[in-house]
């Protein structure tokens, strides 16, 4: 990436992929380390042309298990990392993630999204929305998770990620899918600003005029690891309560409020467009943060719309989110196809269904 | 050393290493941690490093590496320290950067990171401890247990038609290009711990010159685990283990691949 100018329109015309690659460098990420996967080898062949001109390093491991735990030294050493994978290599990374969500290590963690279970195929899915909001490693860690529905998102969610994961000593996931990540359109770099630098003086960097120090997630004296696991909740807390993003589409006056994230939202702003003209008064709420979720919004909308359809690549996942965020059950319905993306079609005959109904 | 002793004596001769913190270990009677802890301290002293280096510690009784040693200290998953390692020394290509595993961490569940560690021939430098069991849970059987070995994991010992065999580490890593040092030392007599100095001199000067990786292989004890006496414990190392792991260096590179 070059030339970019903040506060221009400047566009360029790339992969979702490679928006992330443009984001992560723009926002001081030199550190990339990673091991291939369809669909997100673009952003691995990405950093390998690209990180050693930015005077950073690239480094293919042996395995995803290798990778973040590279990512891990990397970021106890007090640098921007990232790694990014696919559905499975992400299992093999939970390990790492909760060892890293215990030692309160920033970094980012890409997920272009395949379908599952086990090596599933590679068409696009959202069916890692349980493992990635809902903690995916062991013993209660949960990181924030970001869901672009656009190249541009690709890119801004990126200079996101980094700025929470610093803010909030935690990886930071991305959770996009095959879609989102392959497909090309135009996007403004020079929009926003990319993340300052931040000082780490928790960081192992030799103990120079100070004490040792450690990044660890051992806790084995006395209640120190109840302590800490009440310390790591607080901060999450802090994250729910400050740092929920989310979209609301044509919400002002729906009767019917779709939910949904990344590809399947892009693909219902098109059905909501069409339910517009056709005089249905349909709308969306899209969560950017899927960790934190907007629960309040999904609670105060149900509470005045005639019905929640909630739309997404799986068999239902998120769905359980709207239901734990409004106790308007009976308004909630589901629509999703796993492995494979919606046509804007499925979901207008959907909303034109329900809205016979409703009517 | 407090200041009172040095009126008593007109020259120093031997002294705690400036790198080892001046606490009791909770490291078993007989074990021989501790000293590997000490040789370590005083290699790090010996090349001025101690504020430029960051240690791995990897799961194990082992991991505690940070209360002994005064240097800034990464935690790492069980077997993960030399990835670990390599994601901190490519950060701070400047620092000096060594794991501390002992054999279950090394040799069974991290044998993949270690392996392509020192293919890449990473500039770290990683100190093996051997026992041939895992002491921190409780003495199940390690790779490196030997044949007819009783644990808690092999009541009836170890049997190679179900177990395989005991796994020789520093032979296996001296194989590799990327490794520029590899040598197996023990710690049960005053000659063999001068020799176990110098090697880990020497693993260290090999990461100071950007040779690759070097490795150093501890002959340890674990009497608690083995139901032995420490002194036990100390003529098992010097018999049935020597024996089948043999001392010595299996490889020492004399000139960089490239600096």
């Amino acid at each position: 990436m070059s030339g970019v100018i903040l506060g221009t329109a400047h566009r360029e015309f790339v992969k979702g992929n490679e928006a992330i690659c443009h984001g992560a460098l723009a926002a001081g990420c030199r550190h990339y380390f990673g091991y291939p996967i369809t669909p997100q080898n673009d952003i691995p062949e990405y950093m390998s042309a690209h990180m050693a001109g930015h005077g950073g390093v690239f480094l293919q491991a042996e395995s995803e298990v290798a990778t973040i735990n590279m990512l891990l030294g990397a970021a106890a050493a007090g640098k921007r990392v990232m790694t990014s994978s696919s559905g499975p290599g992400i299992s093999l990374m939970q390990e790492g993630i909760s060892y890293m969500a215990g030692s309160e290590l920033p970094a980012l963690i890409v997920n272009i999204a395949r379908s599952g279970p086990g090596l599933g195929g590679i068409a696009p899915s959202q069916g890692d929305y349980f493992q990635a909001v809902k903690g995916g490693g062991h013993g209660g860690c949960r990181i924030p998770v970001l869901a672009p529905h656009s190249v541009q998102e690709m890119y801004e969610l990126t200079l996101l990620a980094f700025e929470l994961a610093d803010r909030y000593r935690t990886p930071v996931m991305i959770l996009g899918d095959a879609i989102i990540g392959q497909m090309k359109e135009p996007y403004s770099p020079g929009l926003h600003e990319p993340p300052a630098p931040i000082d780490k003086p928790w960081a192992t960097t030799g103990c120079v005029g100070r004490p040792r120090q450690h990044v660890k997630s051992l806790y084995l004296k006395d209640d120190d690891i109840e302590r800490h696991n009440w310390r790591l909740h607080e901060k999450l807390q802090r994250v729910e309560n400050a740092e929920v993003r989310a979209e609301s589409y044509h919400l002002e006056d729906a009767k019917i409020v779709l939910v949904a994230f990344g590809t399947a939202a892009r693909v219902c702003k098109t059905a909501i467009q069409w339910a517009r003209k056709a005089g249905i008064a349909a709308g969306m709420i899209r969560p950017i943060t899927l960790f934190p979720f907007p629960k309040a919004l999904v609670h105060e909308t149900a509470g005045r719309a005639d019905l929640m359809l909630v739309v997404e690549m799986n068999t239902g996942q998120m769905v359980e989110d709207v239901m734990i965020a409004t106790s308007h059950h009976d308004k909630i319905r589901f629509v999703g196809k796993p492995c494979a993306m919606p046509t804007p079609d499925d979901i207008f005959s959907e909303i034109k269904r329900l809205a016979g109904k409703t009517a | 050393m407090s200041s009172s002793d040095k009126q008593l004596f007109d020259k120093v001769v031997f002294k705690r290493p400036e790198s080892l913190v001046d606490v009791k270990t909770h490291f078993c009677p007989g074990c021989h941690h501790g000293i590997a802890h000490r040789i370590v301290a005083d290699a790090i002293d010996h090349f001025g490093m101690r504020e430029k280096t960051v240690g791995v510690a990897c799961v194990g009784c082992s991991v505690f590496l940070y209360d002994y040693i005064d240097v800034d200290v990464v935690e790492a998953p069980h077997g993960r320290a030399p990835a670990v390692a390599t994601g901190v020394k490519r950060a701070l290509p400047d620092h000096f950067v060594f794991t501390y595993q002992g054999d279950g961490d090394l040799a069974a569940i991290g044998t993949s990171e270690i392996i392509h560690a020192a293919n890449r021939g990473e500039n770290l430098t990683v100190i093996f401890v051997n026992n041939t069991t895992y002491g921190m849970t409780g003495g199940q059987m390690a790779p490196t247990t030997m044949l007819g070995q009783k644990t808690s994991t092999s009541p009836y010992g170890r049997e190679f038609s179900n177990d395989g065999y005991p796994i020789k580490m520093a032979e296996l890593l001296a194989q590799l290009e990327g490794v520029a040092f590899s040598a197996r030392v023990a710690t049960s007599t005053p000659a063999q711990i001068r020799k176990a100095k110098e090697a880990v001199k020497t693993a260290f000067d090999m990461q100071i010159r950007r040779m690759g990786l070097s490795v150093v292989e501890f002959l340890s004890t674990c009497p608690t685990n083995w139901g032995m006496k420490p002194l036990d414990a100390r003529n098992r190392v010097l018999g049935e283990m020597i024996d089948y792991f043999p001392l010595g260096i299996f490889k020492e590179r004399k000139q960089a691949d490239f600096v």
